[in-house]
């Protein structure tokens, strides 16, 4: 049986497909979106967070772990973090007892994952949902045997299936994906080749290609596209979105995601920095207009997930 | 909302509640001239029918429906026969901080002069305490239960459709019969049974008579009315009140003004818990309506206007005062009044109607306190209701909750109802389960199931009261596994749910002998063909309820002692009590683990779940099933209305990590801030208890707004709701509000006067609820804040 890390389950998430979802966040992705709001998916593996202002400094964590790096944390500097020798054996967070420390990632199999999407198969089937797998990027990073899997498996069980896909993944294994999935979240982030490469890391070429395939092929797709202030909410970028989109061979539904700060805190509890720190929330106004402008090629265009 | 309907409402938000004496005088009087003239269900009769002919008659500018409690809207009469208030508590209602009602100086001399010195040991409460044994005294004063009937008559009973069919006059005709029935050859109970039907048929002459002095009052007025329009409804009340409740209904407003004629004498009579309730309005209201929409005397504009009158007149009836344990455990204005829309037809089909829809935009529009309401789901439902009751809910005023229809049938059969009746039935109160007409179902009291784990981990001591309250059930320290806890918590439950249910018999028969409710007792089969008063098993189901608190806050102390004493041993039993006993000072890394390492009820976790199960069926089994002494059994329920801060108060620290004093969880909701899995995994712990087994469970859930933002989160609410009942839950309600509003609230409390929020089966005021339930509401977890 396949396993893969896994490093959040959120239930009764609305945003990821339609009805009432679970969705599998599976770790490692092939992008690095200054946007993420999920910083903890970047990396394959299991991560050790810490929220600093919980720590109450008992120190039962530094005879716990065996690599002697662990400790308590400053609230205020957010300094003495595990370093590049931490083994994420999860020792420390067992025993703190206040819950400042998480580990993010656990390898799950896929029976045990199953048994978790089906807890909430009662809301599922009475809201027209299902189970979504996310990221990171569930199709790349070695999680596509295991997505496969997955898939399959919640197909003989009769559970809408959504994967939500970056698309920079090799075209065999994205149409084995899309074989086994009732719907594809595509995002859409930069049209123009050299600033998607500039900003996310890589260009977008195979991602466009990849949607031709899927769009020919006629599986059911809704187009993301992050609005990011400054980064893909330019006239431009939107207006290439919309035209893309309208000359594929199938209507795909597009749904513009307007940017919120939520993930800013987690990038602190990994060390991280969150780059985009100072960025305001999209203006809901200029998001309607976007919207409006993106109708106009034809396209069914909503706001929100 | 047209400007009629502002101005009334307005004038009912804007009055504060007052104590009127006029009841208390007039029932004094009546008492002091014919003491010893009648037999007891006789004089209920002839008093009620002395302030049916001498009480005020109210009618305001501008409504049209009508009739007062008191002499004037939000002026609450008192029931000295029941519970005699001193000037003192007069004084105090007048100048607590929350709930408190005017008392004028008035008020206060004729109390001490004329009320107090007759009652005063003549009250039924005064009657009842010293019946009661010493055990019941010492654990009511230790908050391990309370008790419903020390300061309120039972009640906690719907209507059914019956007063839509028949008058007044017509169930006069019925006792006549019941009488002519009577054998005194095979009935040696006849001469009892003969005196309780014609009190019933004295109670039925005296709500005609006040019917008649409302209609001779809208003629007085019309005669000297100026505005022509005015002029023309004042003369159609006087019709309305010369025909009904004495004839049956024939149009919507007849119906209406029927049904609140009825509530009246209810209200009037006693103060029975729940005020009245039309149930199932829609049902009964959509007769009425079609054939008024079709012969176009009525058009919607008009039904809503008539209903939204409606509504203003439950406003105008805040809860009669509330004193001692009873305020705490009901610290509120609403007297929950409680209608029902949609559910089920008596034939088990769909019985969502325009009339539905029409409520369901009055609910929305009034945003007033009175009356609650609820929605009934049946999977025959269509989701169009369900829909548009979630648009109502997102406005975030608490109303309507929402109940399993389904699941109310399948509780109500269980508990061996007909199946029509069981259909016919719905929620009343907070969310209790009854046969709409057919059954009285009598809460008794809270059950501190909290208090019973703390005594079990003292050996019966009590560390507040210093009394050896229960049995010796063992010494925690000595305990080697965790099953012996467990044990010990039976042991005590067992000891107390005895003193209770040995207490509730005294206040049963009592109620039986001195509080006959003949007007009652008209209204609810079987009474006039038993002969019998609602109070002495009248009804044709006879239930009573102990209401079970403190699932979320028992089932995550049982967790933390069972992994991190027994399983983990990360501390010794001693450590732990140590801990409780010092509230933790000190601890703080113990309580913490408590928090944060065990695992809680509400997160869909097996292993926390599993205990709530236990303790659930312990409960269950040893209430349910027991004899009342009105020919009916025991059964429970799980709600707390206002008790879990009450009985927080009263337990110190808890292995959970709950510090002492403070609010235990209320109704099956997890303990505020311990569910961390959204709120399907809320649901999915709550639904692991057997709803089925209950009269009534109460899930809160809070939301904040964005989540439920636009189309798809109606439809995220509609599945949640579904999903849940899917697996034979009873009842849901949701708060939809961010905490930031509520602390705003606290800071500026005018500014946020009409905030209204979920409590626990009712809705309420935020700035009227005690500081306390204001910081528990705000603690509930908030699915959506981030």
């Amino acid at each position: 049986m396949n396993s893969a890390v896994v490093f959040n389950i959120q239930r009764f998430s609305v945003h990821d497909g339609p009805g009432i979802r679970t969705t599998v966040f599976l770790k490692g992705c092939p992008l690095n979106c200054p946007w993420c709001h999920n910083p903890e998916s970047r990396s394959g593996r299991p991560e050790i967070a810490i929220k600093a202002d919980r720590c109450l400094g008992c120190e039962l964590c530094a005879p716990a772990c065996p690599q002697g790096i662990a400790g308590p944390v400053n609230p205020l500097t957010n300094t003495n973090r595990p370093d590049s020798t931490c083994i994420h054996c999860g020792a420390c967070v067992d025993v703190c007892p206040s819950g400042a420390r998480d580990l993010l990632g656990e390898t799950m199999g896929v029976d045990r994952l199953l048994a978790e999407i089906e807890r909430d198969r009662t809301y599922h089937e009475e809201s027209g949902g299902g189970v979504t797998f996310s990221g990171g990027e569930p199709i790349a990073n070695g999680n596509a045997p295991f997505l496969l899997e997955c898939l399959q498996e919640c197909g003989k069980r009769g559970i809408h299936r959504s994967v939500d896909t970056c698309g920079h993944v090799t075209t065999d294994t994205l149409l084995a994906v899309a074989e086994r999935a009732d719907l594809l979240l595509y995002d859409l982030k930069i049209m123009d080749d050299a600033r998607h490469r500039l900003v996310v890391g890589v260009g977008n070429e195979r991602i466009h290609n990849n949607l031709k395939i899927l769009a020919d092929r006629g599986h059911e797709v809704w187009i993301r596209v992050p609005l990011i202030p400054g980064l893909t909410d330019d006239v431009e970028n939107l207006t290439a979105v919309a035209e893309f989109a309208a000359g594929l061979a199938r209507p795909f539904p597009i749904h513009l995601l307007p940017y919120h700060a939520i993930g800013g805190d987690k990038y602190g509890r990994l060390g991280l920095t969150y780059q985009l720190g100072d960025l305001a929330p999209a203006d809901p106004v200029l998001v309607n207009e976007q919207a409006d402008k993106m109708r106009a090629f034809g396209l069914e265009v909503h706001i929100g997930g | 909302m047209n400007e009629r309907v502002k101005k009334l409402r307005q004038r009912s938000l804007a009055s504060r509640p007052s104590i009127s004496a006029e009841r208390a005088r007039l029932l004094t009087e009546f008492y002091k001239a014919e003491e010893g003239k009648h037999s007891v269900p006789m004089m209920r009769a002839l008093s009620f029918k002395y302030l049916c002919e001498h009480k005020t008659v109210f009618i305001g500018k501008g409504e049209l429906i009508v009739g007062e409690r008191g002499p004037e809207p939000l002026a609450v009469p008192t029931f000295p026969e029941l519970t005699c208030h001193s000037p003192e508590d007069l004084e105090i209602l007048d100048t607590r901080p929350k709930t408190s009602y005017s008392v004028s100086a008035d008020v206060i001399n004729t109390y001490r002069d004329e009320i107090v010195p007759f009652w005063q040991g003549r009250s039924l409460r005064d009657l009842i305490f010293p019946q009661l044994p010493r055990q019941w005294h010492d654990a009511y004063s230790a908050g391990v239960f309370t008790e419903f009937m020390e300061q309120r008559a039972p009640g906690h009973t719907v209507a059914d459709g019956k007063i839509y069919r028949k008058g007044l006059l017509d169930l006069q005709q019925e006792i006549d019969e019941a009488t002519s029935a009577l054998d005194f050859a095979i009935d040696p109970g006849t001469p009892a049974r003969r005196e309780q039907l014609q009190a019933m048929r004295v109670a039925a002459e005296a709500t005609m008579i006040f019917a008649r002095r409302h209609s001779e009052k809208a003629r007085e007025l019309a005669a000297v009315e100026t505005d022509q329009a005015r002029r023309a409804e004042l003369e159609h009340i006087c019709e309305v009140c010369a025909r009904v409740p004495a004839h049956a209904p024939r149009t919507f407003q007849e119906a209406l003004q029927s049904y609140w004629l009825h509530h009246l004498g209810v209200v009037t009579e006693l103060n029975g818990w729940d005020s009245f309730n039309p149930g199932h309005l829609d049902h009964h209201l959509e007769p009425f309506y079609t054939k008024e929409l079709a012969d176009g005397s009525l058009d919607r504009e008009s039904a809503r206007e008539l209903l939204q009158c409606f509504w203003v007149k439950f406003n105008n009836h805040p809860a009669p005062p509330k004193v001692g344990v009873t305020a705490q455990e009901s610290g509120t204005y609403t007297d929950f009044s409680n209608i029902n829309l949609g559910g089920l037809k008596p034939d088990g089909t769909d019985a969502v109607n325009e009339v539905s829809y029409l409520l369901l935009e009055v609910i929305d529009e009034m945003h007033i306190l009175q009356p609650s309401n609820n929605i009934q789901i049946s999977r025959e439902n269509p989701d169009r209701f369900l829909k548009a009751a979630a648009r109502v809910i997102r406005q975030g005023y608490g109303f309507p909750s929402v109940f399993n229809a389904d699941a109310i049938v399948e509780e109500l059969l269980r508990q061996g109802k007909t199946v029509e009746d069981a259909r016919e039935g719905g929620a009343s109160g907070c969310v209790e389960a009854g046969a709409f007409g057919k059954e009285a179902y009598i809460l008794t009291g809270y059950f501190n199931l909290v208090k019973i784990l703390e005594l079990a981990l003292n050996d019966g001591f009590d560390p507040r009261t210093k009394r050896q309250l229960g049995p010796h059930s063992g010494d925690p320290r000595e305990f080697e596994t965790f099953d012996e806890v467990m044990t010990a918590w039976r042991a005590q439950l067992t000891h107390f749910i005895d003193i209770k249910i040995r207490g509730n018999a005294v206040f049963e028969s009592m109620y039986a002998e001195h509080a006959p409710a003949p007007y009652l007792s008209l209204l609810i089969d079987d009474c006039i063909a038993k002969g019998r008063d609602y109070n002495a098993g009248g009804a044709r189901y006879n239930t009573s309820y102990i209401q079970g608190v403190g699932t979320g806050t028992l089932t995550d102390s049982l967790s933390a002692i069972k992994h991190l004493v027994f399983e983990k041993q990360a501390l010794t039993m001693d450590d732990l009590l140590n801990a409780l006993g010092n509230d933790f000072a000190e601890t703080e890394i113990l309580r913490q683990m408590a928090l944060n390492k065990i695992p809680r009820y509400g997160n869909d976790d097996d292993m926390a779940d599993e205990l709530m199960i236990e303790c659930f069926d312990a409960f269950f089994n040893e209430v349910d099933g027991r004899p009342n002494g009105r020919g009916g059994a025991y059964h429970i329920n799980m709600l707390p209305t206002t008790c879990h801060v009450y009985f927080g108060t009263v337990i110190g620290a808890t292995p959970d990590g709950r510090r002492a004093g403070t609010p235990l969880s209320e109704g099956i909701s997890p303990v505020q801030g311990a569910d961390r899995k959204g709120p399907t995994a809320v649901m999915n712990s709550a639904a692991k208890m057997d709803h089925l087994k209950t009269g009534g469970t109460l899930l809160n859930v809070k939301f904040t707004p964005q989540v439920l933002a636009g189309q798809k989160g109606i439809d995220a609410m509609a599945g949640l709701v579904r999903g849940y009942f899917r697996q034979d839950a009873h009842h849901v309600q949701f708060n939809v509000v961010r905490a930031d509003t509520l602390r705003e609230a606290q800071n500026d409390p005018e500014g946020h006067r009409h905030l209204i929020v979920r409590v626990a089966g009712y809705s309420d005021y935020f700035c009227d609820l005690s500081r306390e339930l204001q910081d528990e509401i705000i603690a509930r977890t908030a699915h959506g804040e981030i």
